[in-house]
């Protein structure tokens, strides 16, 4: 065909570091090189753009169809994701785990098995098991992409988050971040690390010693429990949700008392830099590990990063609708 | 590889086409120029200063990708992805002229997919559509208003347009197939 050849040709010169992801999916950000991710941050930047129009769709997944399995429930993160695929064109098809047969006993490799049966192109998967997104990845040919996995990882978050930094700070390398909240359960914590320390930001992360990973410091972060020392002279003050469905045990003695000792108050806040940005991935307890003057505050990007997380998925969803570099030559 | 235009005879061309613009639309009221994506964009800037010293109005300019409308886009099963830049057009095109600026028109189908990407951004009163090369060889019945020139070409060749904002110099070369192109 000519047509590519006129655009690609006048593409040549300014060819970017890199302009495809190695693999067919997204499972987590430990699997992506520093150049994938600056790819989809850049590709997210022309996708905030179509959100900003008075028609905010745009033809390039027309004919792709996207399944949104959910076995955990969501709001924000589905939403999101179907917003993103709708604006790209794609077919999407919500599959919730209340009205599927999992609740009959079938097994997840049945059901993805089932559903690719019916040759969707991209699966994105929430499962409350670790590693659920790896298991699809090799028996579907689908691209699977990781809407959050048990307490492994939540890519499009970390991305939509970096994307929020990137935004203001026009950089990610060189930043203090402070991560405080429940380190042990979180998988925006797991996404968020691997992401900023492959960026070279400066990682703190702080929160009860009971909810402090054993293993965190081979991740290249600094742990601590002193809330203070993280948020002093912080760029960005990312708090984590206190996961009351994952306590099974007694972690600390009560929610008054972690918001008395780790709950972000404007008073706390004052240690950090006076630019700082205030962040939580959502659904935020207020008055637990925030509170409220401070969620809605001046340095709250909350809402900012719900809007961005649009922009990110379709940057996502479009890159791996091209499938993976290597199979191209294959 | 021989160079069809230099940097003058760009200049002058680029002159002569502002001057046609504000001879047809009898000035520059309700005109706006944009520029597709990449080496339309600096073009659409340059007759705007042109139209500016020309008739003392500014004409809003803006830029367009158009990658999201190709239609080549997901052809192949598998491949890398084209990369997505960001559109814009800082003004309402409702009722404008849009003055659509790209550097050769080849095939046709990227004025297509512009014409496909701007209609979503509102409705215009009229597209007319500005070329530096027009090389032949059209897919699609589209058709420039303002060509800067004429370049018959053969297939196996293929036209490199270097601005001075993107490649450091103003020059419209034809490579010929042994020229190491493709």
């Amino acid at each position: 065909m000519s047509a590519p050849a006129e655009t690609q040709q006048r593409r040549t010169d300014e060819t970017p570091a890199m302009t495809a992801l190695r693999s067919k999916d997204l499972l987590g950000i430990a699997e992506l090189t520093t150049g994938e991710i600056a790819l989809i941050l850049d590709t997210a930047e022309a996708m905030k753009e179509v959100g900003e129009r008075p028609i905010k769709k745009v033809p390039a997944l027309r004919g792709k169809t996207v399944v949104n399995l959910f076995f955990e429930p969501s709001t924000r993160t589905r939403t999101s994701f179907e917003i993103a695929e709708k604006r790209l064109s794609a077919d999407t098809l919500n599959i919730a785990v209340a009205t599927s047969s999992v609740v009959k006993g079938e097994t997840l490799a049945d059901t993805a098995l089932n559903l690719e049966a019916m040759r969707p192109d991209m699966i994105v998967l929430r499962h409350s098991s670790s590693g659920a997104c790896h298991l699809l990845s090799r028996i579907c040919r689908s691209a699977i992409i990781n809407a959050g996995d048990g307490m492994h990882e939540h890519p499009t978050q970390a991305l939509l988050d970096a994307f929020t930094i990137r935004e203001h700070k026009k950089r990610l390398a060189g930043l203090k971040v402070a991560i405080i909240g429940d380190l042990l359960h979180s998988r925006v914590l797991r996404s968020n690390i691997h992401l900023l320390t492959k960026m070279g930001s400066d990682v703190w992360v702080c929160g009860p010693p009971t909810l402090i990973p054993a293993d965190i410091g081979r991740f290249g972060v600094r742990a601590t429990s002193a809330v203070d020392e993280a948020v002093t002279d912080a760029d960005v003050i990312m708090l984590l949700r206190i996961q009351l469905e994952r306590m099974e045990g007694a972690y600390f003695p009560s929610l008054r008392e972690y918001f008395n000792v780790f709950g972000m108050t404007e008073a706390r806040l004052r240690r950090a830099k006076p630019d700082v940005m205030i962040m939580h991935p959502g659904p935020m307890n207020r008055g637990v590990e925030i509170a409220s003057e401070v969620a809605d505050g001046p340095y709250s990007v909350i809402l900012e990063q719900v809007a961005n997380g649009v922009a990110v998925r379709m940057a996502v969803l479009y890159l791996l609708a091209g499938g993976a570099e290597h199979e191209a030559a294959a | 590889m021989p160079v069809v235009m230099d940097a003058d005879r760009i200049g002058r061309t680029l002159t002569r086409i502002a001057h046609e613009i504000v001879e047809r639309n009898r000035g520059v009221e309700d005109l706006a120029l944009v520029g597709v994506r990449t080496r339309g964009v600096p073009l659409a800037r340059r007759i705007a200063k042109s139209l500016r010293e020309i008739t003392g109005h500014e004409v809003p300019t803006g830029a367009l990708d158009i990658t999201l409308y190709r239609d080549d886009l997901m052809r192949q099963s598998v491949g890398p992805q084209p990369l997505v830049r960001r559109t814009e057009i800082p003004f309402s095109i409702d009722d404008k002229k849009i003055l659509l600026v790209d550097d050769v028109l080849y095939t046709g189908r990227t004025t297509r997919a512009a014409l496909d990407a701007l209609i979503d951004y509102g409705r215009p009163r009229g597209i007319q559509l500005i070329v530096l090369v027009d090389r032949g060889h059209r897919e699609l019945p589209i058709k420039a208003d303002y060509v800067g020139k004429n370049l018959p070409t053969s297939l196996e060749e293929s036209v490199q347009v270097y601005l001075q904002e993107s490649d450091g110099r103003d020059e419209v070369v034809l490579q010929q197939p042994q020229g190491g192109a493709v």
